[in-house]
């Protein structure tokens, strides 16, 4: 039976790796519904139970997940924004690049002050 | 006396200037034979080569100086047939228009077959998936009513309205460049979508209702995710994805 051929990496463009990127940042918000919707659930069976588990996501752990899932959620909202340009935009697909590197300044720029933020809580351990 | 001196120099000036340095290059060919191959390895040649040449032309070499089951397509050999897209140093080419300088020869170039259809044999992949999905969007003009009795007219500006699309020649460098065509043989891929354009967007053409039908199935366009990576493999400068693009508001905004 012939097989398809695999061999190298694609070297694709930052059209690709904003792709790649993409489904890795969905993936990871869909795991994180799936476990807010499982804690969420919990308060209508047992109010202290719940109250429990939240009690354990204070830690720094948590708090460097939470960091990430704001990173996550950020970046695939705004190439979100930038896919739907390029398809439904005339001019979408000539400035994919420029939007890429766009989302990635507005990426950085809101996630710094949110980080000093967030570092903070870590540190005085809330 | 001065006329003396320099005259014998001349010619040899002349053959300095007309030299064109050649040099040799490593190819790493990505070689399969399904006959005695359980899997597909690398295998390095070592050629003579002139910058101003094309990868094609060191696959002949390969071929007929060193190795001569060395396997792949090619025919035209001037970017028009559309028969030797590969994979060249890990991006989709035609190797009858890589030039070798292009192709950092100063280290191996790797050449491999292209990714998603079936390996065959060496650079030979099974096309009949790509031409499946070619024949699905219905690549041929469909005309309404009777028999026409005279010449079927176009203004300058409907027939520009497709120009970019009819300039494909079916190589697959770009459907074989999508991610997703490689994880979901299914999909049309952006070579199909391409053809579907040609015809949905030409004045001439009633079968735009029919081809979109297709087009808007679970396999049809809404898969493109907008990697760009056909619009950057085109050997023909289509921008695939917009072509794709303008097909997705075609859906959008048609009357059913
Ligand atoms: S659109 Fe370009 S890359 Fe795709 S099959 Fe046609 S010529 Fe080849
Ligand atoms: S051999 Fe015809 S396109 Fe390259």
């Amino acid at each position: 039976m012939p097989k398809a051929s695999v061999g190298t990496l694609y070297r694709g463009h930052e059209g690709m790796w904003s792709w790649v990127a993409h489904r890795i940042t969905g993936v990871l918000v869909f795991f994180f519904l799936f476990a807010h919707v499982l804690d969420t659930a919990l308060v209508r069976v047992s109010p202290n139970d719940y109250n429990t588990v939240i009690a354990t996501y204070k830690n720094p752990i948590v708090g460097l997940l939470e960091a990430g899932l704001v990173g996550a959620v950020l970046y695939h909202a705004l190439n979100g924004l930038r896919v739907m340009a390029v398809d439904f935009w005339g001019k979408g697909p000539r400035f994919q690049k420029t939007m890429l590197w766009s989302v990635v300044v507005l990426w950085v720029v809101l996630m710094v002050p949110f980080l000093i933020v967030q570092l903070g809580h870590i540190a005085q351990g809330a | 006396m001065t006329t003396l001196d320099t005259e014998p120099a001349t010619p040899a000036a002349t053959v300095d200037v007309g030299a064109v340095a050649s040099f040799t290059i490593t190819l790493r060919i990505r070689r399969f034979n399904p006959e005695v191959d359980p899997e597909p390895h690398w295998e390095d040649y070592q050629v003579q080569a002139y910058g101003s040449e094309r990868v094609l032309d060191a696959l002949h070499k390969v071929k007929w100086e060193q190795d001569g089951t060395l396997t792949f397509r090619r025919s035209c050999a001037h970017g028009v047939c559309g028969s030797d897209a590969m994979r060249i140093n890990g991006r989709n080419r035609l190797a009858c228009k890589t030039l070798i300088k292009d192709a950092s020869p100063d280290r191996p170039i790797t050449i491999e077959a292209v990714k998603g259809l079936p390996l065959l044999k060496d650079l030979v992949v099974d096309m009949e998936p790509f031409f499946d999905s070619y024949r699905d969007v219905m690549p041929f003009l469909i005309p309404s009513g009777h028999e026409p009795t005279r010449e079927n007219l176009q203004s300058r500006e409907e027939r520009a309205r497709f120009d970019e699309t009819t300039k494909c020649i079916l190589c697959a460098a770009c459907t074989t460049s999508c991610p997703v065509f490689w994880t979901d043989g299914q999909y049309l891929g952006p070579a199909a979508i391409v053809a579907a354009h040609r015809f949905i967007f030409d004045s001439r053409d009633h079968g735009a209702r029919e081809r979109l039908e297709v087009l808007n199935d679970r396999e049809g366009v809404w898969r493109c995710r907008t990697t760009f990576n056909c619009t950057e493999a085109c050997p023909r400068g289509i921008h695939v994805t917009a072509m794709i693009a303008e097909v997705k508001k075609a859906l959008l905004t048609r009357t059913m």
